[in-house]
This record gives C-alpha cells, sequence and structure tokens, in this order.
C-alpha cells in the first residue's frame, strides 16, 4: 500500500483525488453511492456572493465522448452556503474546497472573506474562468493583468490556500499561470472547460440555450494533459490537473504530467462511484510499479 | 437508498415500431424499493455518441420476480442502442431517482391517470401502487394513431381505460382533453405526464375545475442526483428547480402554467 498522501501549499491531503466543482453539488447528493471520507478531498460547487438562478433550460448537451453546458454558475449565494449547507457537510472527514466565483474583484474579496470564517473550509478554488457568464470571472482569467488583479484581491481577503482555477480558452495558459503565482496563488487548477457548441442541423438552432458552452468529458483529455505539462514545467507552486479523468490511468496520466493531485468531474456523472474508484486504481498502479508515494510519479514523465 | 446495480436484462420485446419494453431483473435480489414516478439512469454501452446515461422512467416493478420494466421509445442513439441488447446483457443502472407520485390523503380517491406518447410509462406502476392503496383508477391515453396504442390489457389491470388518437382510429378523436370523461366524471386528483402542450392542457383543466394535480417533467439530464443543475425547470416563483432530484414530479400549482 503505497502512500497517497499529497500537498497543496499548506494543505495536506490524504490522497489526490478531488472532486470538480459543479460536478459533485455539496457532496451530499453522492452520499448514498461512496463514503466521502474516502476522498482527498472535495470542491464544492461555484458559489458566488449573491444567489444566482443561472441561465435558461436547456443548458447541456451530450457530444461525442464528452458534454457541453452552460448552467452558468446557478448558486444560492455565499450566506446561504454558510447558514445552511456547511453546518451538514462540515463534520465529513475530507478536506473541504469551495469554488468561488464573481463578477467584480470587490465581490470575490467579501466572498472570500465570508468563505475564511467556515473553519473546515480549508481552500479556495477560485473560478475566474467560467465560459458561461458575461462577467462570470472569465473576463478576469483571460488576461495576466485579470489574473493579477483578481488573484492579489482575494490573497490579502483570505490567508488559507488559495487555487486558482485556470481558462484554457487562452492564448497561454502558461502566462495566466504564472501570474496567478505571482499574485500570491498557493497552486493552480487546470482546465477548466473549453469553450464549444453544438446545433441542431435539423431545426437549424443552437442545442443549448447560450449558444455556447464548456466542453467536459474524455474529449478535452489531451487537451488537459498538454495544459498540465506546460504550466507545470513553468510554475514553482503544485498543479492540480483535471479535465476528461475517467479511471485510474487517466489520472496517473495526469501525475506523470505534473499535476501534484487531480480533479473527477464528468465522469461522477456516469458513475458516481468513479472518485473512489480511481483512488484504488492509482493504489494499485503504485503497489504494481513498486512505488512508495504518489510523490515519486509526479512529473516524472520520461521524454 | 439510491443504488447502482447491474441488472440482466431478461426481456426485450418491441411493442410498436418505436417502442420497446424492456425488462431487468436483479440477480441478486437486491432491487431497491422504487415509488410510481421514479426513474432509472441507464448506462447503454460505452460508444462516444452514447457518453451519458439515459434517464428511463419506470414502467413497472414486479419486487417478487425482482423485475424492473422500462418502456423504452427509441428516440436517438442511445435509446436505438438499448433496442440492440440481448437477454443476458448486463446494465449498469442508477435507481431508484428522483420523488414519485404522492398517494392521494383521501381514502378511495377518484384519480385520472393521463398519459401521451411513451408519458404512459410511469402510468402502469402508478395505477397498480393506487388500487393496491385502494384508490379509483381510471386512464386515459392519447396518442396520435392506432400504431401508436400501446398495451391497453396491461391497464385493464388495474383500471378503466379510455382512450383518444388525433385520427379518430381508436377511442375518441382527438387530444386527452377533448375526451367526454373529463365532462362525465368528477376526479380527485389527476397525474399526467407526456409532452409538455399536453401537459399543460391538462394543467389548464385541473386548474379551471381546482383539482388536485400533478405533472412528471422529462428534461434532458446528465447526472440526475441533483448535482449537475443541466436539467431545471423554472417554478412560479421564478427559480430554476432540478427536474431530476426536486422533481420529476411536480404539483401544477408549482409550475408557472397557470397563465
Amino acid at each position: 500500500m503505497a502512500k497517497l498522501e499529497t500537498k497543496i501549499g499548506g494543505l495536506t491531503l490524504k490522497n489526490p483525488v478531488l472532486t470538480a466543482s459543479g460536478t459533485f453539488g455539496y457532496g451530499t447528493e453522492f452520499s448514498e453511492f461512496i463514503d466521502l471520507s474516502r476522498l482527498g478531498g472535495y470542491i464544492i460547487k461555484g458559489t458566488t456572493l449573491n444567489p444566482r438562478e443561472g441561465n435558461p433550460y436547456p443548458r447541456m448537451a451530450e457530444t461525442p465522448s464528452g458534454m457541453l453546458n452552460c448552467v452558468g454558475l446557478q448558486n444560492k449565494g455565499v450566506h446561504y452556503l454558510k447558514d445552511h449547507i456547511y453546518p451538514n457537510i462540515k463534520d465529513i472527514d475530507s478536506c473541504l474546497i469551495v469554488n468561488l466565483s464573481g463578477s467584480t474583484v470587490e465581490d470575490y474579496a467579501e466572498a472570500a472573506e465570508i468563505i475564511g470564517t467556515m473553519d473546515k473550509v480549508q481552500a479556495i478554488e477560485l473560478n475566474i474562468s467560467c465560459p458561461n457568464v458575461k462577467q462570470g470571472g472569465m473576463a478576469f482569467g483571460t488576461t495576466t493583468q485579470g489574473v493579477e488583479q483578481v488573484v492579489s484581491a482575494v490573497r490579502k481577503a483570505y490567508n488559507k490556500t488559495l487555487i486558482v482555477k485556470l481558462s484554457p480558452n487562452v492564448t497561454s495558459i502558461t502566462d495566466m499561470a504564472l501570474a496567478a503565482e505571482a499574485a500570491g496563488a498557493d497552486s493552480v487548477s487546470l482546465i477548466n472547460t473549453l469553450m464549444g457548441m453544438a446545433i441542431d442541423a435539423e431545426r437549424r438552432k443552437p442545442l443549448l440555450s447560450m449558444v455556447t458552452g464548456g466542453l467536459s468529458g474524455p474529449c478535452v483529455k489531451p487537451v488537459a494533459l498538454r495544459c498540465v505539462w506546460q504550466v507545470a514545467k513553468a510554475v514553482k507552486i503544485p498543479v492540480v490537473g483535471l479535465g476528461g479523468i475517467m479511471n485510474a490511468t487517466d489520472a496517473i496520466e495526469f501525475f506523470l504530467a505534473g499535476a501534484t493531485a487531480i480533479e473527477i468531474g464528468t465522469a461522477n456523472f456516469i458513475d458516481p462511484e468513479t472518485t473512489v474508484k480511481v483512488v484504488d486504481g492509482i493504489n494499485e498502479y503504485l503497489d504494481r510499479h513498486n512505488f512508495k508515494s504518489i510523490t515519486e510519479i509526479i512529473g516524472q514523465l520520461e521524454v | 437508498m439510491k443504488k447502482q446495480l447491474n441488472l440482466k436484462v431478461e426481456n426485450l420485446k418491441k411493442i410498436t415500431e418505436q417502442h420497446i419494453l424492456l425488462s431487468l431483473v436483479a440477480p441478486n435480489g437486491d432491487m431497491p424499493e422504487i415509488k410510481a414516478g421514479q426513474f432509472v439512469e441507464v448506462k447503454v454501452d460505452n460508444a462516444p455518441t452514447v457518453f451519458l446515461r439515459r434517464p428511463i422512467s419506470v414502467h413497472f416493478v414486479d419486487y417478487a420476480k425482482q423485475r424492473l420494466d422500462l418502456l423504452v421509445a427509441l428516440v436517438g442513439d442511445g435509446t436505438r442502442k438499448m433496442a440492440t441488447l440481448s437477454v443476458g446483457d448486463e446494465v449498469s443502472v442508477l435507481l431508484p431517482l428522483g420523488n414519485g407520485f404522492p398517494m392521494p390523503t383521501k381514502a378511495g380517491a377518484k384519480c385520472l391517470l393521463v398519459g401521451g406518447g411513451v408519458g404512459i410509462a410511469p402510468l402502469l406502476y402508478l395505477g397498480d401502487r393506487l388500487k393496491a392503496a385502494g384508490h379509483q383508477v381510471s386512464f386515459l391515453l392519447g396518442a396520435r394513431n392506432a400504431g401508436g396504442v400501446m398495451l391497453e390489457d396491461e391497464f385493464k389491470k388495474f383500471g378503466s381505460l379510455y382512450l383518444t388518437t388525433e385520427d379518430g382510429s381508436v377511442g375518441e378523436k382527438g387530444f386527452v382533453t377533448n375526451h367526454s370523461i373529463l365532462e362525465k366524471e368528477q376526479f380527485d386528483e389527476i397525474f399526467v405526464c407526456g409532452p409538455t402542450p399536453m401537459m399543460k392542457a391538462v394543467a389548464k383543466y385541473a386548474y379551471a375545475k381546482n383539482i388536485e394535480c400533478y405533472v412528471s417533467l422529462e428534461n434532458k439530464m446528465a447526472c440526475g442526483l441533483g448535482a449537475c443543475l443541466c436539467c431545471v425547470t423554472e417554478d412560479n416563483k421564478g427559480h430554476n428547480r432540478c427536474v431530476c432530484s426536486e422533481g420529476p414530479v411536480f404539483n401544477i400549482n408549482e409550475l408557472p402554467w397557470q397563465n
């Protein structure tokens, strides 16, 4: 049994398997299928300062080996999270991380401060890359100045672990990662969804209410691996990898490319037990290759 | 308790050109308790174009035989792939999902179960449950033409059956809302599943007559667990509600259908 413990900044995870925001609700939706305490951590869905109703239906379209969504950050706001959700999940023996989104720097900072008052929340994953909301952070995530601005503001308001989630919808994701690092991020996670669209040819209409949406699932994995590989070489802070991970082998590929931890997203919709199966599979891989710890394979791609 | 089970195909019967009846059994005898109106998510296969599970409503459950019946309309790649399953194949199923139809509180309630197209699927099991609870069951089922009328003998086991077809080839001519039974009888509760325009038309009747009415919605969904928030419908307060976890059954008074 290899050691699965991994570190993101000051945060120690019992294993490197996290859930991707927006694919795992508040965790409790999955508690009938898996033991949540077996997760390295779970990232609860995108939370904003004020409640958001999100975008109109239809919000989802299946595409080859993946899906598009334009949910648009539907959530009940950070105060609801603190008062009504947090009390029910704070004692789950896993690392609780809140994904934070916003439309202004001030909103981000104010919500971050409130998240900081929830003792058992150990980190923020800062979403500066949602492709489905006009001011859903995407504007911040596509320029280095924007990244620095919002990351610096949240850094001042929040002193626990800060992970910045990056968009692949940029010319150079490495530049964005370096900007996040310079502004005080403890880690970067990548990739958020790739912007795409789908069309119903018979009806000559888009399949999504917002026309465009974020693409996820195994179809994005090669892009995600490439991004993790490039960013991990460029930054000194740990990289959290995600994008189309369906099983332990996919996860191992991300570690080899340089990820310190991984997130499982869309796979939760296909098999709600994916996360724990990946934990077991990573263990099996490490044992089979005689590695004593997950840290031994991080960035160990032989090129 | 929700489960992920590998069920075995016991039978697959073509009902019409566009519908199959898929019977699945739990080989280990661990079929969970399922309420009428709940649904399951079926993993069809690993083909790239059938990436997500398919949400299918529960047509019937026979606990003694540990059997779950799904009435499936062949509408896309996923459902057409389901039609190629063979007896003995294993299928991964998440179940039971969503909330069922609430049982009437009044003893011996006169219940009208209205279905259109493949929307008749959850009404058979609902009829069974209502009859077992001592309520009076009438089915009012609509189809385009005689070719779309199916499983009449099954429905007749649990109540009276009234039919409409748009071309008048079977039953009364027109839509379900044109059927004379709606004027002749006074019902205590109405349960509806079918195309949205049909459900709205029945809801209009129920609003006007002040009859308790529940509809089962069918939106495109991914997870089926209330996590992805893809399947939402707007309620009468302007909030987006998950059809999978907060529905699929809603009281019409929760929906903005009054106008």
